[in-house]
C-alpha cells in the first residue's frame, strides 16, 4: 500500500495553484446570472404569477452580474490584450473557446429582454422629463414611442420568446463552465460527466438565494412589505434545487469512494485533510444540512402570519447557501489543484489580500454588480412599472399610434 | 419626437444587409489579420510532412547526473524554478512505500539518501513533454496557440497565447508551466530548432550515457526506430489514451 503522506511529491512544474480566486469568482458570478435569469423565467415563461414581484429585479440582477463576469477572467489572463483571440481564432475543440460567443449571445438576449420589459417605462419617462434626462431616455427608447395596447402585447409576446430562448442559453452559459472542468481527464477531481449538471444546479441555487436575500433586504430598506407568496414560491424552488444539487455532489464522491481507483489515494486525503474545513464543515454541514432543515421547515410547515419567520429563516438560509455555492466553487477549482498530477503529493493555497488575483480584487469584483443595480434603480423602476397616474396628463397615452405630441411648456412634475 | 413606422419587409431587408456586410467584413478582416500575423517562410530543404519525431528513454542507463536538465535550461533559456525536462529519483522501500524526489529537477544531481536499510531498489526516470498524438493540451487551447506540427511536435505560438492556463491544467504529465516573464504557456519543444536541422535535442546531446534518444520514426535506420521495434517499451499513463511519443525502456510499475 502506497503511503503518500510521507511523500509529498509534486512534479517540478507544479509550483503553485494557477487557477486561483479569479477562477473561483467567474463561475460564481455566471452562476448568479443563470440562477437569477431562470428564476425570472419561471414568471415570464411558465406564468408563475407569484414571482411577478421579483421578475423585473431578477433580470436586472442577472444583467448586473453578467456585465462584470468578464472581469475576473481578464484579470487572470497572462495576456488580456489578446483576449479577443478567442473570438478571432477560436479553437472549437476547447470549451473555453465557447466563452466569447456564448457570452455575447446571452448578453444580446438579456439586453433585448430587459429593454422590452422596461420599454413602456422608458417611453413614459422620456415623455415626462426635460433636457439631458429627456435626451437620455429618448435614446433608450431607440426612438420608438409606441406604447399602445397592441404594441405592449407584442412586447409581452417577444419577452416570453426571449425568456424561453434564454433558459437554454443560460444553461449553456453556465453549463459550459462545468464541462470545461468536467472534461479534463488529467484531473480526477474534476473529470466527471456530472460536472456541468452540478455547476448548473448550484448556479440556480445561488441565483434564487441571491434574489431572496436581496428582496428581503431591499424591501426592508425601502420600508415596504415583501410579497409573502413570492417569497414562499422562491423558497419552494430553492429547497427543491438544493436537494437535487447536494444529492449529485455527494453522489460523485460516493462513487469515487466506492470504486477506489488510483485517484482515491489523493482524493480521500484531499477531503479529509486539505479540504476538511471548506468541504465537510463548510459546504456540507453548515451550509447544506442547516439550510436543508430550515427551508424544509418553511416548505412543509409554511408558517405565515406576519411573515417574520418566513423572512428571517429564508434570509438566513439564502445567506448560508450563497456561502455554500462559493465553497463548492472553491472546493472544485482550488481543490482540484491542491494535489499533484502524480497523485503523490499536495500543495497549499493561501490567497493574499493585496495581490493581483487576491481577496481585495475578488471583493471589488463582487461588489460592482450591486453598485450597478443601485444605479440602474435610479434610472428605471426595479420593482413596479411606472404608475400612469404619476405621469402628467398630456404625456400618458398617444391619441393614435402614429401621433406623439410634444409636451407643452408646463412646470415639470415629479415622476417617481 | 416623430414616430417612424417601418414595415416588416423593410426591417428584414435592413437586418439582412447589415448581417451580410458584417459577414463580408469579417472575412476580409480575417485575411488581413492573417497577413498581419505573418505567414512563416518555409525552410526550403525541409519537408515537415516527411518526418515523425519521437523519443526513447532507457531508464536502466540513467545515472541522475542532471546534465540533460542543465543543457535544456541553457539551450532554451528556461526560467529558474521551471523545467522543460527533469529527472525523478525513485526509492522502493521494503514495506512497499515509494519515495520520489526531484530536487531542482535533478539539474545538479541528487544527494545520497541516508542509509537505513529500507531500500530494495532505486532508479532514475527522466521526464519531458511526451508530444502526444492525442494531445489533451492542444484540444483545450481556446485560441489554437498550442498546436501539433505535421512532424509530430507539440508547440506553443508565443505571439498568440493568451496565458489562460487551460493547457497546463489539461496536461496529465506536468510538462507545462506558465512562463513567469512572458506570461504564456511554455514547455519542451523537442528542440525543434535543432532537430529540423538534423541535430539532436540539447538533452539527448548532453546525456553521457546515451539514455536519451531522439529520432525519427519514419527513418528505419534510426536508433529510435530500432528501439521501439526490438525492446520492451512502455509509455506514461497509457490508459489516458493520449498516445505519448516518448517510449521508456525499463519503466517500473511504481513510476507516476
Amino acid at each position: 500500500m502506497h503511503d503518500i503522506t510521507a511523500l509529498g511529491f509534486l512534479f517540478p512544474n507544479e509550483v503553485h495553484v494557477h487557477w486561483g480566486l479569479m477562477i473561483v469568482m467567474y463561475p460564481y458570478t455566471t452562476g448568479l446570472v443563470a440562477g437569477a435569469f431562470i428564476a425570472s423565467s419561471f414568471y415570464h415563461v411558465h406564468g408563475r404569477e407569484e414571482l411577478k414581484p421579483i421578475s423585473r429585479f431578477a433580470l436586472v440582477a442577472a444583467l448586473a452580474f453578467l456585465l462584470f463576469a468578464m472581469l475576473p477572467l481578464l484579470n487572470h489572463l497572462g495576456h488580456p490584450e489578446r483576449a479577443m483571440n478567442i473570438m478571432i481564432t477560436p479553437n472549437f475543440t476547447s470549451a473555453m473557446a465557447g466563452f466569447g460567443f456564448i457570452y455575447s449571445a446571452y448578453m444580446v438576449i438579456l439586453l433585448l429582454e430587459i429593454w422590452l420589459v422596461f420599454r413602456r417605462d422608458i417611453v413614459l419617462l422620456a415623455r415626462s422629463t426635460r433636457g439631458l434626462k429627456r435626451l437620455f431616455y429618448s435614446a433608450l427608447t431607440l426612438w420608438v414611442y409606441d406604447i399602445s395596447e397592441e404594441a405592449l402585447a407584442i412586447d409581452r409576446k417577444l419577452t416570453s420568446i426571449l425568456a424561453a430562448v434564454g433558459i437554454p442559453a443560460a444553461c449553456v452559459l453556465h453549463g459550459y463552465v462545468g464541462f470545461l472542468f468536467g472534461a479534463v481527464k488529467s484531473n480526477p477531481w474534476w473529470s466527471t460527466p456530472l460536472m456541468p449538471v452540478i455547476f448548473l444546479l448550484s448556479a440556480i441555487v445561488s441565483g434564487i438565494a441571491m434574489l431572496i436575500l436581496m428582496y428581503i433586504a431591499i424591501m426592508r430598506f425601502r420600508g415596504e412589505k415583501a410579497d409573502l407568496d413570492c417569497l414562499q414560491t422562491l423558497v419552494n424552488f430553492l429547497w427543491l434545487f438544493l436537494i437535487i444539487d447536494v444529492v449529485l455532489e455527494v453522489l460523485e464522491i460516493l462513487n469515487l469512494a466506492y470504486e477506489k481507483g488510483e485517484e482515491w489515494i489523493v482524493i480521500s486525503q484531499l477531503l479529509t485533510k486539505e479540504l476538511f474545513f471548506s468541504f465537510f464543515i463548510g459546504q456540507i454541514l453548515v451550509c447544506s444540512v442547516v439550510p436543508f432543515f430550515l427551508l424544509g421547515y418553511l416548505v412543509l410547515v409554511q408558517p405565515r402570519g406576519q411573515g417574520r419567520r418566513l423572512r428571517m429563516l429564508s434570509g438566513l438560509s439564502a445567506l448560508l447557501l450563497l456561502i455554500q455555492v462559493f465553497a463548492m466553487r472553491w472546493n472544485v477549482v482550488i481543490g482540484g489543484q491542491l494535489f499533484s498530477k502524480s497523485f503523490r503529493g499536495f500543495m497549499d493555497f493561501h490567497p493574499e489580500f493585496l495581490e493581483k488575483e487576491g481577496i481585495l480584487a475578488s471583493a471589488v469584483i463582487f461588489v460592482l454588480p450591486f453598485i450597478f443595480i443601485y444605479v440602474f434603480g435610479k434610472i428605471l423602476p426595479l420593482w413596479r412599472p411606472v404608475d400612469e397616474s404619476e405621469v402628467p396628463l398630456p404625456h400618458r397615452l398617444p391619441r393614435s399610434p402614429h401621433d406623439v405630441p410634444r409636451p407643452p411648456r408646463v412646470p415639470e412634475s415629479p415622476v417617481r | 419626437m416623430k414616430e417612424k413606422r417601418i414595415s416588416r419587409r423593410e426591417f428584414i431587408q435592413q437586418v439582412g444587409a447589415a448581417a451580410g456586410s458584417t459577414a463580408i467584413l469579417f472575412l476580409v478582416a480575417e485575411e488581413t489579420l492573417a497577413d498581419l500575423a505573418g505567414t512563416p517562410k518555409p525552410v526550403v530543404e525541409y519537408d515537415w510532412t516527411k518526418h515523425h519525431y519521437g523519443y526513447a528513454i532507457d531508464t536502466r542507463k540513467c545515472i541522475g547526473c542532471g546534465r540533460c536538465v542543465l543543457a535544456c535550461k541553457t539551450e532554451n533559456k528556461v526560467p529558474d524554478g521551471y523545467y522543460r525536462t527533469w529527472v525523478e529519483r525513485y526509492h522502493v522501500l521494503k514495506n512497499g512505500a515509494v519515495e520520489i524526489d526531484t530536487p531542482e529537477g535533478g539539474a545538479f544531481g541528487f544527494k545520497e539518501r541516508e542509509g537505513d536499510g529500507k531500500v530494495i531498489k532505486a532508479f532514475f526516470v527522466p521526464k519531458l513533454c511526451n508530444h502526444c498524438v492525442n494531445t489533451p493540451c492542444t484540444q483545450v487551447c481556446p485560441v489554437g496557440a498550442s498546436f501539433r506540427t505535421p512532424d509530430g511536435v507539440v508547440l506553443v505560438d508565443s505571439e498568440h497565447c493568451i496565458g489562460c492556463g487551460y493547457c497546463i491544467q489539461a496536461c496529465p504529465y506536468g510538462s507545462r508551466f506558465l512562463h513567469p516573464e512572458l506570461k504564456i504557456a511554455s514547455k519542451c519543444t523537442f528542440c525543434y530548432h535543432r532537430i529540423t536541422k538534423g541535430l539532436f535535442t540539447a538533452c539527448a546531446q548532453a546525456c553521457p550515457r546515451g539514455a536519451r534518444i531522439v529520432g525519427d520514426f519514419r527513418d528505419e535506420n534510426s536508433q529510435l526506430y530500432k528501439i521501439v521495434s526490438n525492446e520492451r517499451v512502455r509509455m506514461l499513463k497509457p490508459e489516458l489514451n493520449t498516445e505519448p511519443q516518448v517510449y521508456y525502456i525499463g519503466l517500473d510499475g511504481v513510476v507516476v
